[in-house]
């Protein structure tokens, strides 16, 4: 008799469905999105024009610089440059 | 197939490539944890992103890079955790909800049986895995595949008689045995 019954196979098949695929997605380009960001906090620690910029319109700012404006990431350069908090949310 | 402490040392060497397999083995198995949480689909999604987040952020300070799985699962677990007390309008304390710790146990269980479908061929794979992980019909399957929608059923048997077959070559899953 077989030690690995068909069945349980299945079930175990069964309990691990894919993530979205956005969310895999968004979650392996975090090195990339990292490097945006230090970009960013770089260049505004070194920019006075560029961080006033950031102060007045963060995701404008994130696209000057081609980077995707994640709330995660937008959440962390406030936090990093001491930017006040976001009033929209 | 790199081993997890292999993947995990080129995580740490900057390796984007490695960080994207990383995330590939583990999104099903974290994906899994969320769900037995019971979270909203927002919620899961925030936990989701913040464990690789993370993860990402603390691999350094992973001591046993073998541990990257346990690691992760109770990385999850206690995200999981923060976000039911986070939206919980009772009193702070909200622990686990029942049955958690089996359901973790199960689900890693599954992972090391994902790791035994993956040698496989890619055909056996993908059938096995639209059929029961992604529950695909019979139908969407061989339009997918372009197979003949008559021969699904008997490929998934064959496929699943390969996949023990494998184990009983590699043995060593005592937790996969009849119970």
């Amino acid at each position: 008799m077989s030690r690995f019954r068909e069945e349980r196979l299945a079930e175990l098949l069964r309990l691990l469905p894919p993530a979205p695929r956005g969310w895999v997605e968004a979650a392996q380009e975090l090195p990339f999105a990292r490097r945006g960001l230090d970009r960013i906090v770089a260049r505004a620690e070194a920019d006075a024009r560029f961080r006033e910029l950031l102060v007045a319109d963060l995701e404008a700012a994130f696209a000057q610089e081609g980077v995707e404006p994640d709330p995660v990431l937008v959440d962390e350069v406030r936090k990093r440059l001491s930017l006040p908090p976001d009033r929209r949310s | 197939m790199l081993t997890d402490s292999e993947l995990v040392a080129r995580c740490r060497s900057g390796d984007p490539e490695a960080w994207r397999l990383l995330v590939e083995r583990y999104s099903r198995y974290v994906y899994a944890i969320t769900r037995s949480f019971s979270l909203r689909e927002h919620d899961a999604e925030d936990v989701f992103q913040d464990v690789f987040a993370r993860a990402y952020e603390r691999l350094d300070t992973l001591r046993d890079a073998d541990s990257l799985r346990p690691w992760l699962a109770q990385l999850t677990r206690r995200l999981c955790i923060d976000k039911l007390r986070a939206g919980s309008r009772e009193q702070p304390g909200e622990e686990e909800p029942e049955g958690v710790e089996d359901r973790v146990e199960e689900l890693t269980e599954a992972l090391a049986l994902r790791e035994a479908l993956e040698t496989l061929a890619e055909n056996c794979q993908e059938i096995l895995d639209r059929f029961f992980a992604r529950d695909e019909s019979y139908r969407t399957i061989a339009e997918a595949l372009d197979l003949p929608a008559g021969t699904i059923a008997s490929r998934i048997s064959r496929c699943l008689a390969r996949l023990r077959q494998r184990l009983e070559e590699t043995a060593g899953k005592p937790r996969l045995e009849d119970r």
